[in-house]
């Protein structure tokens, strides 16, 4: 029933977005704005990848923060969460929500990644440790996203809040993932990196808990 | 069918330390039906709201019970329908995806699932208009589909708040006959200001009495 | 008992400044007459780590009982944290110019502290976006919680593992206390007197806060 009913939210907020593109419109012209600036401000130099690593997490995390919140906040600015309260539980619904955003990200992160490699020549040494690290690293961005999402969705001035509330509770995740993707991309070993991995893993495993512990008093009003 | 029954104790609602209301008692079991009666702004809607369990009163206790069981407070919702315009619908969904979602989340399996959504579209004269998202829907038509999501998975206790805002009389009429229907086997609470609302319910109950 | 308490506070923080100014310091390598700023970096350090996951505790509380009562200790910890957080952060980087040569420079440490101060600031930040008071209450209760469990992430594991150039936390890895006893005693009476000073104004923060929300209740 919970994984049947978070299957079927997930669905709807899919459709959905599928037909309206409100999210990705904005986010694919957010990605492409991003990368453009960052492609600007290098030129035709070839930064280190210290620094490309660095540009290319503020794409990632300022893509996050503008798109993840919408799946909550619509629900609350549409007035169709009442109707959504009398249907199912908590549960099913964070947990859809948190597929959705998921999908969302990998996607959009796919792409973004695409971009900058191609724009910013952005070389990895060690191709299938920086996407195991990235991998891990999405897995906890998104479950930290998605309920500070769920708790703005409650409050005022919902756009500038969400970065801000965001950033202190991702800086342990983003620090080090950060770290760990520079040095895969400069080629270090996948094993060498296995206790950044550990930490991304718990730091996602924690917050998930934490949230679907906690999604029920946010989401009855 | 298993009797049901609600009943609040000493119920006390404050908003920014404004009393909504206080020390509100209510009973009521199998086929009664009760008005809630007050001004523009008096806390109909907040009373129906914390009834229906979408937000929490301050003070006091709400139980349902079927059969003399009690109903645990996270399962409230699957006893309940509701029609009230601070619910609505999915706009960018057609008709028959949000019924179909409503339905899918209520029920374990889909068997009858599709005759009952055409059934009820049929009733209320949607049919026609089933692949059509809800955006294009005038407000009327939004109502109607609105009746469908509170009535459709036989809930027992029925909660309609304005429920004739924005329907013709052929609307009206399907409104009050559901709600008669309803009456003979559940609990129905209606919160209007309209007299031929009114007349739908044996009793009625004024927030304003409970300042 | 009131006052007895608050004359001990008193008594033990003014002789901590005194003591702790005028007495010698063992010489301690690299540290010198400066490892004296830990008789009052440390406790307020301590007291802002201790003040958030109390902070924490009461907001677990005020959701399983939704007592207003906790939601006002919860955010009175927080106010009185982020105080000590300021002051933590003032005297470290005052020791970080003298000692590393410049006020901030983002040692995991310091990291640390500054991640502390941005979840406080954030915290009040969304309580003052929220006008109904339970919602108020529900999500900053959320929101510490959901910060506290990610905090550990950054205190504890952080400096494992990215360097840091701070003189080890006061029992270090080895289990040994670089103090002789004249030192200990100091520290540990800075230590109990600040943290006692903490509880007696946590006390009249909350009695504060509680007078001003009974009075909104009253006047309207």
């Amino acid at each position: 029933m919970l994984l049947k009913n978070s299957y079927l939210v997930f669905k709807k907020d899919l459709s959905s977005e599928l037909r309206t593109r409100y999210v990705i419109n904005s986010l694919l012209m957010f990605v492409l704005v991003t990368i453009s600036i960052i492609r600007f401000a290098i030129g035709d130099e070839r930064a280190d990848n210290e620094i490309l690593t660095g540009l290319l997490w503020i794409a990632v995390f300022f893509t996050s923060v503008s798109g993840l919140s919408r799946t909550f906040v619509k629900e609350e600015e549409k007035e169709t969460s009442v109707a959504l309260k009398l249907s199912t539980g908590s549960d099913s619904v964070i947990l859809g929500k948190l597929i959705f955003n998921m999908v969302l990200t990998f996607s959009l992160n796919a792409l973004i990644l695409l971009l900058f490699v191609i724009i910013t020549d952005y070389q990895i040494k060690n191709l299938p440790g920086f996407l195991i690290v990235l991998v891990f690293g999405n897995l906890g961005l998104v479950s930290a996203s998605t309920i500070i999402a769920a708790i703005i969705s409650k409050a005022n001035s919902k756009g500038t809040l969400y970065p801000v509330l965001s950033f202190p509770v991702l800086l342990p995740l983003l620090i080090t993932v950060i770290n760990a993707t520079k040095l895969a991309s400069l080629g270090v070993e996948t094993d060498k990196l296995f206790g950044e991995i550990q930490i991304l893993i718990s730091y996602f495993i924690v917050v998930t808990v934490a949230s679907l512990m906690l999604f029920k008093y946010v989401w009855e009003d | 069918m298993k009797s049901i029954e609600i009943v609040c104790d000493n119920l006390s609602k404050i908003y920014s330390g404004k009393v909504i209301f206080k020390n509100l008692s209510l009973k009521l079991t199998t086929g009664n039906s009760i008005s809630i009666l007050g001004k523009n702004g008096s806390g109909k809607s907040t009373l129906i709201k914390i009834l229906s369990g979408i937000i929490s009163a301050n003070k006091g206790s709400i139980t349902v019970s079927e059969d003399n069981i009690p109903v645990p407070a996270n399962l409230c919702y699957s006893r309940i329908g509701l029609i009230s315009p601070y619910l609505n619908l999915y706009d960018e969904l057609t008709a028959s995806e949000n019924l179909r979602f409503f339905c899918g989340l209520r029920n374990n399996s889909n068997d009858g699932m599709e005759e009952k959504i055409e059934f009820y579209l049929n009733r209320v004269k949607l049919f026609d208009k089933r692949n059509e998202t809800v955006k294009n829907y005038s407000s009327g038509m939004k109502q109607k589909l609105k009746l469908i999501f509170a009535v459709i998975n036989q809930p027992r206790i029925l909660y309609m708040d304005e429920p004739s805002t924005n329907l013709d009389t052929e609307g009206i009429d399907i409104v009050y006959e559901t709600a008669e229907k309803h009456k003979k086997n559940g609990i129905l609470i209606v919160a209007t200001n309209d007299k031929e609302d009114i007349k739908l319910c044996e009793s009625s109950l004024n927030i304003e009495d409970y300042k | 008992m009131n006052k007895i308490f608050t004359s001990l506070v008193f008594l033990i923080i003014s002789g901590v400044i005194v003591l702790g100014l005028a007495l010698p310091i063992p010489n301690i390598p690299a540290l010198g007459d400066k490892a004296r700023v830990l008789y009052f970096h440390v406790p307020m350090s301590w007291i802002s780590v201790l003040a958030f996951f109390m902070s924490m505790w009461y907001s677990i509380r005020y959701l399983k009982t939704k007592d207003h009562d906790y939601d006002i200790r919860s955010y009175s910890c927080a106010q009185l944290g982020f105080l000590f957080c300021i002051l933590a952060t003032a005297t470290g980087s005052l020791w970080a110019k003298f000692s590393w040569g410049s006020f901030w420079n983002w040692d995991p440490r310091q990291t640390s502290i500054f991640i502390l101060l941005l979840i406080y600031g954030a915290y009040f930040a969304l309580r003052s976006a929220i006008d109904s008071e339970d919602q108020r209450a529900k999500l900053s209760s959320v929101y510490a919680i959901i910060a506290a469990v990610t905090v550990p992430f950054f205190v504890f594991i952080m400096p494992r593992i990215v360097e840091s150039l701070h003189p080890d936390p006061i029992i270090n890895t080895q289990g040994k206390i670089n103090m002789d006893s004249s030192m200990l005693t100091v520290f540990i009476s800075a230590l109990t007197g600040f943290t006692m000073l903490y509880l007696w104004m946590l006390n009249l923060k909350i009695r504060v806060e509680k007078i001003n929300y009974n009075k909104l209740s009253i006047n309207e």
